[in-house]
């Protein structure tokens, strides 16, 4: 399954980097939150584990806030906002 | 009322699967357990010596608990740290290092360890180099990529793959391989002496390690200050506090300065703060206790580690045996023991050279006679992979990690797509020829190497550094290009 970063409306966007492994997401992730506003609001859908950990500490080092987390059989849908 | 009731059964819906897969993740998790139960119980049944299995088992199940757990990733701690700041997993690695360093110690101080020194050289730092690139393509490490595949991560399993076939195959690998021989390996190899089941002058890993490593130095930190090692002095002062302590805090120290100071101090200030040494007090405390959770797996691993040297060591001792190959001689399974009656038993954490005998193995029962190089007729044999001790331990490894994300809910099977199966070819034939030129992989050659003393560790340590910046330099811009053809692809995306 290929990558999708995609708008969805103003300010929020949405990222789908399911199947990926490490360092894929959290690299696709740094990438979409540096072509975002401060301000908008990121739709991170991955399953990999291990990437979560540095993702959460990437947004907590750089301000990002991590509005929700979901876990669901393996699956993550998580929401950032942008600082 | 009716949109309610709707919300309402479908939550009640979602929380009920949840439960049903929840309670099916637990039942596999039981039956993992009872799988690796019923090996233990039937090896001992069959033969007290298992128990020596048994050991490398339940040690293998626990580190893959833990990896798993602690999401323990030597290619992620410095991946991470280039890619994208994030210097958690380098200090779950530090310490987990460091505790290993003390139980290892407590265990040479008191004669109970089986470690050897590697030889150190140039060659220690250009096989890290190539592991460290290969482990960036891979997505994982040796180590975490066997629990990754427990995780159901099928792109870790043709990692775990393309590591063994490429170091089974690498060590028999002669041909045009040979001609890149300098002459002086080639005569010093034959100048050996070795048993004339060998033929040291025919492949490139013969000579590499006959003609070229073997005559390189070996030193820990203690032999450099001239302490023996087996004494209180060598295995404290000049292994642990030398040769682990000292480089631990200079790189914790190195990496707080470049990845984490800036961003604690800017905190800091916010907070409305004094700037001064308590900041920085403070800020190496934070970016230390970062992850809890690698924090703990680094604990757990490291003290465990040490336990599994003193184990195995005892077992050694109680059994009068040297090495497992006398296990299977006495249990009649001696097919496979190299040319001195060995077969691979390092006595403690390891592990990519038992996934090179399963294959060596395997290559061996389809016709191929490899048992005339040195890895395998000489120092590890090609055992059958059920009798292979030191084997289990990464079977179980991989399914002590299946246990702890089943019981978390992380466990997903996941199929790799075309993309990323290539770059674990890549990443894994890299980390196999690395591991073979650097005797050991990220735990074999760097983790146990470095908590031991062992000077060799730290070189394999810092050419693994430079080989995931390599890696994720290539790696960020295969990111942003990828990124910027969807951007193109889509108007709206043009921010």
């Amino acid at each position: 399954m290929a990558m999708k970063f995609e708008k969805i409306s103003d300010g929020l966007y949405s990222l789908d980097v399911k199947g990926y492994v490490c360092p894929h997401p959290q690299l696709y992730t740094k990438s979409a939150l540096s072509k975002m506003k401060a301000g908008d609001t990121l739709q991170l859908l991955f399953d990999n584990a291990s990437s979560g950990e540095s993702i959460a500490s990437m947004c907590d080092k750089n301000g990002d806030e991590i509005l929700e987390q979901i876990t669901d059989a393996g699956s993550f849908k998580w929401t950032i906002k942008k600082c | 009322m009716d949109q309610v009731a709707a919300i309402a059964a479908t939550g009640n819906a979602k929380a009920g699967s949840e439960a049903i897969a929840g309670r099916k993740n637990h039942l596999w998790a039981f039956l993992v357990v009872g799988f690796f139960v019923a090996v233990s119980v039937g090896a001992y049944a069959a033969n007290e010596l298992y128990v020596y299995l048994m050991a490398y088992l339940w040690f293998g199940f626990i580190y893959g608990m833990c990896l798993q757990g602690g999401r323990f990733c030597f290619s992620s701690a410095f991946r991470d740290l280039f890619a994208v700041g994030v210097p958690r997993m380098v200090v779950g690695i530090v310490i987990a290092t460091v505790l290993f360093g003390l139980t290892a110690s407590l265990v040479t101080a008191n004669g109970m360890s089986a470690f050897h020194a590697a030889p150190f050289g140039v060659h220690s730092v250009v096989a890290g180099f190539v592991f460290g690139v290969g482990m960036v393509f891979a997505g994982g490490c040796a180590s975490s990529s066997l629990y990754k595949t427990g995780e159901g991560n099928m792109v870790s399993a043709i990692v775990l793959l393309s590591i063994s076939v490429t170091q089974a195959a690498l060590v028999d690998a002669g041909g045009f391989l040979n001609k890149l021989v300098p002459d002086s390996w080639r005569a010093s190899a034959a100048a050996k002496n070795l048993p004339a089941s060998l033929t040291p002058t025919d492949g490139f890993v013969d000579q590499y390690l006959a003609g070229y490593v073997w005559n390189q130095p070996k030193a820990t930190f203690a032999d450099l200050l001239g302490l023996p090692n087996q004494s209180w002095a060598g295995a404290f002062v000049g292994n642990f506090l030398v040769g682990v302590v000292l480089p631990a805090l200079a790189m914790l120290v190195v990496v707080y300065a470049f990845w984490a100071r800036k961003g604690h101090l800017k905190k800091w200030k916010r907070e409305g703060k004094p700037a001064g040494f308590g900041a920085d007090l403070s800020g190496f405390w934070s970016m230390v206790m970062s992850s809890k959770r690698t924090a703990i797996a680094g604990l757990i691993i490291g003290i465990a580690a040490g336990l599994h040297m003193l184990v195995i060591e005892g077992l050694r001792r109680k059994f009068g045996i040297d090495n497992a190959g006398d296990i299977l001689k006495a249990v009649g399974h001696d097919f496979g023991l190299s040319v001195k009656g060995t077969v691979f038993d390092p006595g403690y954490w390891y592990v990519t050279t038992q996934e090179a005998q399963w294959f060596g193995w395997l290559f061996n029962k389809l016709g191929w006679n490899n048992t005339t190089n040195i890895f395998f007729g000489l120092e590890n044999g090609i055992p059958n992979p059920v009798f292979n001790l030191a084997g289990w331990m990464s079977i179980s490894l991989i399914g002590g990690a299946a246990v702890m994300a089943l019981l978390n809910n992380e466990f997903k099977f996941k199929k790799p797509t075309l993309e990323l199966a290539l770059w674990a070819v890549i990443g894994g034939s890299l980390m196999g020829v690395g591991a073979r030129l650097g005797l050991g992989c990220n735990v074999g050659a760097f983790f146990v190497r470095t908590a031991n003393g062992d000077t060799s560790g730290w070189l394999f340590g810092l050419g693994m550094v430079g080989g995931a910046y390599l890696g994720v330099k290539f790696f960020s811009w295969w990111t942003e290009r990828k990124m910027a053809k969807e951007m193109a692809a889509a108007p709206d995306l043009q921010l």
